[in-house]
């Protein structure tokens, strides 16, 4: 019987990095049109906005995407074009990625998916805050550049 | 193609407007569009409107696609409308678990134009 501790210690062994840029590299190809590469790691992300999608069940844990507000408003608008008119709807663009990016990734993760749900996203704006999720085990990494800019991508699971 | 109505459930407006764009590529004429953030909503949404076609999410607060898609299988002037799940949840269970309770079609996000196309047109009559 697989335990649910047995996925962080899948994630560890069977290294989901790769697994976690594709699944952002799809959705942003697929949804905003766009082809995001992993950038080295020198790039600094602004995380004027967050946006965060919580997995509960066998997968536990937060995956979450920071970048700055000029990217934030070019996301939204390469997905909604000129419609893309409030921080409301860049909010709601970014936090729409973030699910898709999420669910992408359980779907790739076989055994995972049926036994994993996903909240609804929450997007912060702003950088002046500090963020602790409960999900305190290993996290996943990567930085990819979205159109020149860096667009971070952190999934934290539970030990 | 006759024009349609469709009645799009999501609880964000973003993919509302996307689902909406994605139809019209599909060359699907929309007479009316009808926007509901949930399946609460969208079942206040059926009482006074009269649509075609249904596309859902799932994961949404208050109500959501599955219990909505259950819901309206008990609206005598909603049943024969085709709902096609628009959904993160790509699991066999979802899937399952949506075309028993009456879905007619499931795509997973992320989606392309082409792939509502081939989903949504044979529910409307059409070749993809």
């Amino acid at each position: 019987m697989t335990t649910d501790i047995s996925f962080a210690t899948r994630a560890h062994e069977e290294n989901w990095l790769p697994i976690l840029e594709l699944a952002v590299e799809e959705v942003f190809e697929i949804m905003l049109g766009s082809r995001v590469k992993p950038a080295s790691s020198e790039h600094l992300v602004n995380g004027e906005f967050t946006a965060m999608v919580g997995l509960a069940g066998a997968l536990c844990g937060v995956l979450t995407i920071r970048c700055d507000a000029t990217t934030a408003r070019h996301v939204a608008k390469s997905m909604l074009g000129e419609m893309a008119d409030s921080e409301q709807q860049v909010a709601d663009a970014l936090g729409e990625v973030c699910n898709m990016v999420a669910g992408n990734f359980k779907n790739k993760l076989a055994g995972t998916d049926e036994r994993c749900l996903l909240s609804v996203p929450t997007v912060i704006s702003g950088a002046e805050y500090s963020f602790r999720s409960m999900a305190d085990g290993d996290s996943m990494d990567t930085v990819l550049l979205f159109e020149g800019a860096p667009v971070a991508v952190r999934l934290q699971l539970q030990g | 193609m006759d024009k349609i109505r469709a009645l799009i459930v999501d609880d964000s407006s973003v993919m509302r407007k996307i689902v909406e764009r994605s139809l019209r590529q599909a060359g699907i004429e929309l007479d009316k569009v009808v926007e509901a953030s949930n399946g609460a909503e969208a079942l206040a949404a059926l009482q006074g409107n009269v649509v075609d076609l249904i596309l859902c999410d799932i994961n949404m607060p208050v109500m959501d696609g599955l219990e909505f898609v259950r819901q309206v299988a008990k609206v005598e002037s909603a049943k024969g409308i085709p709902i096609v799940m628009i959904t993160t949840e790509g699991s066999e269970s979802h899937v399952v678990a949506a075309l028993s309770a009456g879905a007619r079609g499931y795509i997973r996000k992320p989606f392309t134009p082409d792939q509502v196309k081939e989903h949504v047109l044979p529910l409307l009559g059409k070749k993809p």
